[in-house]
């Protein structure tokens, strides 16, 4: 999964779609996954970094990673 | 360099006067002596120090164009004016007609011809958009209330129902739209028009064309908060290829010559519909100048003779907000330019 280039982010949380003209706010958790795809980290490396570093088991992460993937998309912020 | 402007209605539904001038005040200074053109004393842009050197009262459009001449002829007397920009759909039509006098006795003006005006126009919309291949919604004209039924039964609902110059409202029902046909034909005439309901995301396209095919700017702007008039009142200059390529498609095929602005949908599967084609600049043209394509400043340039090649870069993600203002005024400066029908912003003492 990769976020378009052109998204501008920033590190209080704050996104940007320049194409569009949307802009949303993500908390933390999102800054830190959007600055890692930003960095092309793969989705696994991303995923293992979160396992390793928070208190969430497999099955929530995979249950959280599939509705973070359905909000990127929905928000048209990802390449097709 | 004398420039008149007119538009200066600066009100909830603003004409874009105000923004034309403070766009070429900008670029090229306070030295350009700016000289509004008014229908009525209390459009703000009057009273406005900074922006508006003196202005004049002028005819209606309906008036005519021997009394508009007439009243140029005096203003010109007075002022020496090098260029005008009209701002009005409604009055572009007779500074067309007279852009040859214009001309005779050294006015310039840079405006569409007649024949590009007509097409655009959205009585001719939907037969412009299939001669040239572009999305625009299918359409019904409306000559009596009778026709909302055809119209509704080829369109469906909702159905968007349009005045012959301005207004539009989206119709849930055959009630409303009879509804919206009456308002709509007693305030501008018939006839009126039925317009399909498109879906989408609202973005405008503030574009400068040189007549000779070529697009010189073109700014896209997605709206971010509505009047209830459906006006931007704030938005955002974004980046796609896609609505660029339109405008330019606009300014090849047209020969535009002027400002403009595009009115397009964005439909949930992405296809760009032209909603409708303005034959000016549009009220927000200052956010041109704020994201490096001064529009209003490159027609000034254009008109007076000057080669302007076309911008290639902006700044995605620059916003207005437009705001309120109680600009106060002195009665004795109402009083001016209500009896006398001129108006230097130098003070006048009763």
């Amino acid at each position: 999964m990769k976020i378009k280039k052109n998204i501008a982010t920033s590190e209080n949380g704050f996104i940007f779609n320049p194409a569009t003209g949307d802009s949303f706010s993500g908390n933390a958790m999102a800054t830190a996954i959007l600055s890692a795809m930003k960095n092309n980290e793969p989705d696994e490396q991303i995923r293992k970094n979160i396992l390793e570093k928070y208190d969430v088991t497999a099955e929530q992460l995979n249950r959280d990673w599939e509705d973070w993937t359905i909000q990127l998309r929905e928000a048209n912020l990802i390449e097709c | 360099m004398t420039i008149a402007i007119t538009g200066l209605n600066a009100n909830d539904n603003p004409g874009p006067g105000i923004a034309v001038i403070r766009a070429i005040r900008d670029e090229l200074g306070h030295d350009v002596r700016i000289i509004g053109l008014s229908y009525e004393s209390l459009e703000p842009g009057i009273y406005m120090s900074g922006m508006v050197d003196k202005t004049y009262q002028i005819p209606y459009p309906t008036a005519g164009i021997a009394a508009l001449k007439s009243r140029l002829q005096y203003i010109h007397e007075q002022e020496m004016l090098d260029l005008v920009i009209p701002n009005f759909d409604a009055e572009l039509y007779n500074f067309i007609k007279i852009t040859p006098w214009l001309d005779s006795i050294g006015i310039r003006t840079y405006l569409p011809t007649e024949e590009q005006l007509a097409a655009r126009d959205k009585m001719n919309l939907s037969d412009f958009g299939a001669e040239h291949g572009f999305n625009v919604p299918a359409d019904h004209k409306l000559h009596t209330a009778g026709d909302i039924t055809k119209a509704g039964h080829e369109l469906g609902y909702p159905l968007v129902v349009k005045g012959k110059y301005y207004e539009a409202f989206v119709n849930h029902t055959p009630d409303l739209a009879i509804k919206s046909f009456h308002h709509l034909s007693a305030k501008w005439g018939l006839p009126v028009i039925a317009q399909q309901f498109i879906k989408g995301t609202e973005i405008n396209i503030a574009g400068l064309a040189d007549g000779k095919g070529n697009a010189i700017s073109v700014i896209p702007m997605r709206k971010l908060y509505l009047t209830d008039k459906g006006k931007a009142w704030a938005g955002i200059t974004i980046e796609d290829e896609e609505l660029i390529k339109l405008a330019v498609k606009f300014a090849s095929v047209t020969k535009w010559k002027g400002g403009f602005e595009m009115e397009i949908m964005r439909d949930e599967g992405g296809r760009l519909f032209i909603m409708e084609i303005n034959p000016r600049f549009p009220a927000w043209v200052y956010l041109t100048a704020g994201v490096g394509q001064n529009q209003p400043a490159a027609l000034v340039k254009m008109a007076m003779g000057a080669d302007v090649e076309p911008f290639t870069e902006y700044t995605a993600g620059k916003m207005f907000i437009r705001y309120s203002w109680d600009h106060l005024v002195d009665i004795a400066d109402f009083q001016q330019y209500s009896a006398f029908g001129e108006l230097s912003i130098a003070k006048v003492h009763l």
